[in-house]
């Protein structure tokens, strides 16, 4: 059915059946060869067509930055912003029109540094965007200076001798802006990322997935010591809801509560008395506590922190033109009259 | 002296053809109130009117303090008038302050009403008195007519069960009933206004009609007023008309754009003083599909108007000068992606924080250059609070035909400010066309240009086929590609710039009030429409060779301006700043226009444009502000 606009809605459509291949660009791909953006474009390529989504009623909008060339090479509608300022777009676009489906693509500068005031309100309005941090720990594009979510004490370009402010969490972040689904991927575990990459799609309100991806040129290994393959079933959690907390290549060990700490038990049989992982528990505790787990006390959690449901703020706003309309039938003569006129002959 | 007998004599009635009333009182003593009630009982009556709000940043300053005044001033007259009057012919002064701040500006002969119970010891000395002036013949040179207002307000107030606090609340209403009764109105549109305002609370409507009816009675009775005051109505164009603010006519005017364009309407902004009215006025305009966005900063409400304009509806965002500083990087991004998107600018005094309840027309120049790189913006500005309505609905009509970004500059006198309107028929307004790309062969270029405007194609999300990146890197001019090459960027800056220029194909030629050639033109730009205006006019009048003209638009030029003002000697241009357009007129045409400039937070008196005016004639010595000497303010 046309709209306005000119769009359609899907529910109305017979779906094409779009393929991987139907969301590749003409463009030429110009991250560094080696870059973990590739993984995750051709995860997101991979995960577009199980939407059933059609292409022109997806946007890509992004800041700057390395990962901000990502709306290029995706074959929908795409918008390549300015520092910072991708999810101010996006919520005006989809505030605009929420039958579109709309994508941020950010990195951890651009989300958390120039843009961090807007990612902590557009969580908290709760828009109904997906939004994909990158986070190499490092600014790739300006070459290799600390990032706002890089090490205390890292030596970069712009630190040589050593940061001295400790980073930012953007799980916790996320958390206390009060976004509605929350979760952390890798770029090189593929099938996790395209799963995750999914759900946040697919959740109704503001998605954040922080995706660790690897810079092989300014901060090569950053995730190494637990997300490379060889390592990676020992030193990741992978988060399932419902589910005990269990990691390790046979998930024999587990992780238990001692008060609010997190103890890591070793070779446990029996789930009693380990945490269940619950997204949707009632109050945030649990899910600030797995975002405080980190290498090398802890394995890394990945997956779905956090799942709710709440109020859509543009459901919101197009329920109050709505009613509005129903209450007050608008009438643009009786409005410029105002509460007083006087006639002149 | 006061007394409460009854007259002996009836007043006699002067006949007037215009007169200016300020109201000033602490900021919790109800003076805009009370100036809005008087001013819209007066264009009910018929005349032709014009207000000049003036309000103390400070929400509640210490009360009685000289920071804490609040003023309005309302210039209403049988003649078409254009300004809120140089001079108050009158001064309701509810405290000492108010009088301290206020009677440097009212005419000698002037009537002051003043609340004389409210010159107590303490309030003196808050005002920084150290005698009395209804006292020390300070006030000669006035006609001074005491009132203990205080006093008979509550006396009218003797069976209302309120506590007395909130009994003194309607001193403003026992004044505004003096005053409806000094200029012969009647008191029918504040009872009704009272009605339905206070409907609820019965014991304050009492009170307020109670203090009301005492006032006009007491003015009545009194043998203070020797003479009232009658204005008869203003010759308008018949029609309906009502009362408007140009806030509130801005904010009209963009809802017309959207009944005349059809798209739906998106304000972001981020709330700013004097501009604030227009969020307030657009949010209440959901059942028109409104859809208003309070961001979390100025930089976030420019991006969602593009994310608005990028999904194909009419995106708007409104803010004051150090909000448009920050807009202009998402501006910029507006100017490379060439979206349709309007900012308004209600202007007020700079730099930095400035005096933000004050007006300037200081942005002139951030709105043309203040951004990085050559990014050219068309710009309109309306001239009269009225006349804000169409130039809003024009900002559009600009932006959606030539996809470009427009900068509609307003200011705090035009925001705040309000006159008569003759509610007009849409019909009487340009159509608002734009038009969505449509799918052809091959591959969607989403910079290919309308051979006539310039405009670039305009394809919005949703539409299969025409799926495109755009962003603020630079991009071919052949595939909307990212591009690095010498030849596009230089052809691309070029054709965004050919762009804005051809606007001038499309806009009203500039018209010249008086004759079209002559001694001296007076050019301006803008809210200062009203004082120039009234002192060319005034010049003719008095038999001098010289004309007028204000530019609506600032970017580009009308087409004829080169040659009207290649018709005059000389060429006068009065601005609210250190001389803006003057720089931009001076660039484009090499005229050696002369600057004339005020800074101080106030709109232009007409004598002060007329007294330059007669110095460029030579006709007297070269001119000076005189400024009224403030009162010193300690702390």
């Amino acid at each position: 059915m046309a709209t306005t606009n000119g769009t359609t809605t899907n529910d109305e459509l017979e779906l094409p059946v779009l393929t991987r291949k139907d969301f590749v660009t003409d463009q030429e791909v110009r991250w560094c060869p080696g870059c973990g953006d590739y993984a995750i474009l051709a995860q997101m390529q991979r995960m577009l067509p199980r939407l059933r989504i059609p292409k022109e009623n997806l946007v890509f909008i992004s800041g700057i930055g390395c990962s901000s060339r990502f709306p290029y090479y995706v074959e929908t509608y795409g918008f390549h912003s300015i520092h910072g300022r991708a999810p101010t777009i996006a919520s005006g676009l989809k505030t605009a029109r929420p039958e579109l489906s709309v994508f941020v693509i950010t990195g951890d500068g651009d989300g958390l540094s120039i843009g961090g005031n807007h990612m902590l309100h557009v969580m908290r309005r709760n828009i109904d965007l997906t939004i994909i941090l990158f986070n190499n720990r490092i600014y790739g594009l300006t070459k290799g200076q600390f990032s706002p979510t890089s090490e205390m004490g890292k030596v970069t370009k712009s630190s040589p001798y050593g940061t001295t402010e400790r980073p930012l969490n953007p799980i916790r972040v996320a958390l206390a802006a009060g976004a509605t689904f929350i979760a952390r991927s890798i770029d090189r575990d593929t099938a996790h990322l395209e799963e995750t990459l999914y759900k946040a799609a697919k959740h109704k309100g503001v998605s954040f997935v922080e995706v660790y991806q690897n810079c092989n040129i300014f901060n090569d290994g950053a995730f190494a010591a637990f997300a490379d393959k060889g390592v990676r079933q020992d030193k990741l959690l992978y988060l399932e809801d419902g589910a005990p907390l269990r990691f390790g290549a046979e998930r024999q060990h587990g992780i238990t509560l001692d008060g609010f700490e997190p103890r890591v038990v070793e070779d446990v049989s029996s789930d009693d008395g380990l945490v269940v992982h619950d997204a949707a528990s009632r109050t945030q505790n649990l899910a600030n506590i797995l975002a405080e787990m980190d290498y090398p006390d802890y394995p890394v959690p990945v997956g779905v922190f956090r799942d709710i449901e709440a109020p859509i703020f543009e459901d919101l706003i197009a329920a109050q033109v709505e009613s509005a309309r129903q209450k007050s039938p608008p009438n643009f003569q009786d409005l410029l009259n105002g509460s007083e006129t006087w006639e002149v002959s | 002296m006061t007394t409460e007998s009854p007259a002996l004599t009836t007043p006699r009635v002067e006949s007037r053809e215009r007169v200016t009333v300020r109201f000033a009182g602490d900021s919790g003593d109800g003076m805009q109130l009370t100036g809005t009630q008087f001013t819209k009982t007066a264009a009910v009556f018929g005349n032709d009117l014009a207000t000049l709000p003036d309000y103390p940043a400070e929400i509640r300053a210490p009360t009685g303090s000289l920071p804490g005044v609040s003023g309005f001033q309302v210039s209403f007259a049988s003649t078409d008038i254009r300004t809120p009057g140089d001079a108050p012919d009158a001064l309701v002064a509810m405290n000492p302050a108010a009088l301290k701040t206020n009677i440097g500006d009212l005419v000698p002969g002037g009537l002051l009403i003043v609340d004389e119970d409210e010159f107590s010891p303490a309030n003196l000395k808050k005002a920084s008195y150290t005698t009395n002036p209804l006292e020390d013949g300070s006030l000669a040179a006035f006609q001074v007519r005491p009132i203990r207002i205080t006093h008979q307000n509550e006396l009218a107030l003797a069976d209302v069960d309120l506590p007395s606090q909130q009994k003194f609340l309607s001193r403003n209403f026992y004044a505004l009933g003096v005053v409806l009764w000094l200029y012969g109105r009647s008191l029918d549109t504040t009872i009704r206004w009272a009605e339905e305002k206070f409907g609820r609370n019965p014991e304050v409507l009492d009170a307020n009609l109670k203090a009301l009816h005492a006032g006009h009675a007491f003015g009545e009775t009194t043998e203070m007023f020797h003479t009232r005051y009658e204005v008869a109505p203003a010759p308008v164009p018949p029609g309906v008309y009502r009362h408007i603010s140009g806030n509130e006519a801005t904010a009209l005017g963009f809802l017309a754009a959207s009944v005349k364009s059809k798209l739906p309407l998106f304000y972001a902004s981020y709330p700013i003083t004097p501009a604030s009215d227009v969020l307030h006025e657009l949010s209440k305009l959901r059942n028109f599909g409104v859809k208003t966005f309070q961001a979390e900063d100025e930089i976030a409400a420019m991006g969602a108007a593009i994310g608005a304009s990028y999904g194909g509806h009419l995106a708007l965002t409104g803010t004051s000068g150090p909000g448009l500083a920050l807009k202009s990087e998402g501006l910029n991004l507006a100017v490379m992606t060439e979206l349709p998107v309007v900012i308004i600018d209600v202007q007020r005094s700079g730099p930095s924080t400035g005096m933000p309840t004050k007006t300037e027309q200081s942005d002139l120049l951030q709105a043309m250059y203040g951004r990085n790189g050559d990014s050219p913006v068309a710009i309109v500005a309306p001239a009269t609070p009225s006349e804000c309505f169409g130039m809003a609905i024009e900002a559009f009509r600009i932006a959606l035909k030539h996809m470009v970004p427009v900068i509609y500059l307003s200011d705090g006198y035009l925001g705040n400010g309000s006159e008569p309107w003759r509610i007009p028929s849409l019909d009487e307004f340009a159509d608002i066309t734009y038009s969505y790309a449509e799918a052809g062969e091959g591959d969607f270029n989403p910079y290919k240009r309308d051979p006539d405007t310039l405009a670039r194609n305009w394809a919005v999300p949703g539409q299969p086929g025409l799926e495109h990146r755009i962003g603020g890197i630079e991009k071919s001019a052949d595939n909307g590609n990212i591009s690095y090459d010498p030849g596009n960027h230089h052809r691309m800056t070029l054709a965004r710039t050919e762009k804005v220029a051809r606007v001038a194909n499309d806009i009203p030629d500039l018209e010249v009030t008086g004759p079209d050639s002559g001694d001296l033109l007076v050019l301006g730009w803008g809210g200062t429409y009203g004082a120039i205006t009234s002192a060319a006019e005034r010049a003719r009048n008095e038999g001098k060779s010289v004309s007028s003209a204000q530019l609506r638009y600032l970017n580009p030029f009308p087409k004829n301006l080169g040659d009207v003002l290649s018709r005059f000697n000389k060429v006068l241009i009065p601005e609210l700043n250190t001389g803006q357009l003057v720089v931009l007129i001076r660039s484009k045409f090499l005229v050696d226009a002369v600057p004339f400039n005020k800074i101080a937070g106030q709109p232009f008196k007409i004598a002060e444009v007329q007294a330059k005016i007669d110095e460029l004639l030579g006709l007297r010595e070269p001119f000076e502000f005189e400024f009224a000497v403030p009162p010193a303010i300690g702390g």
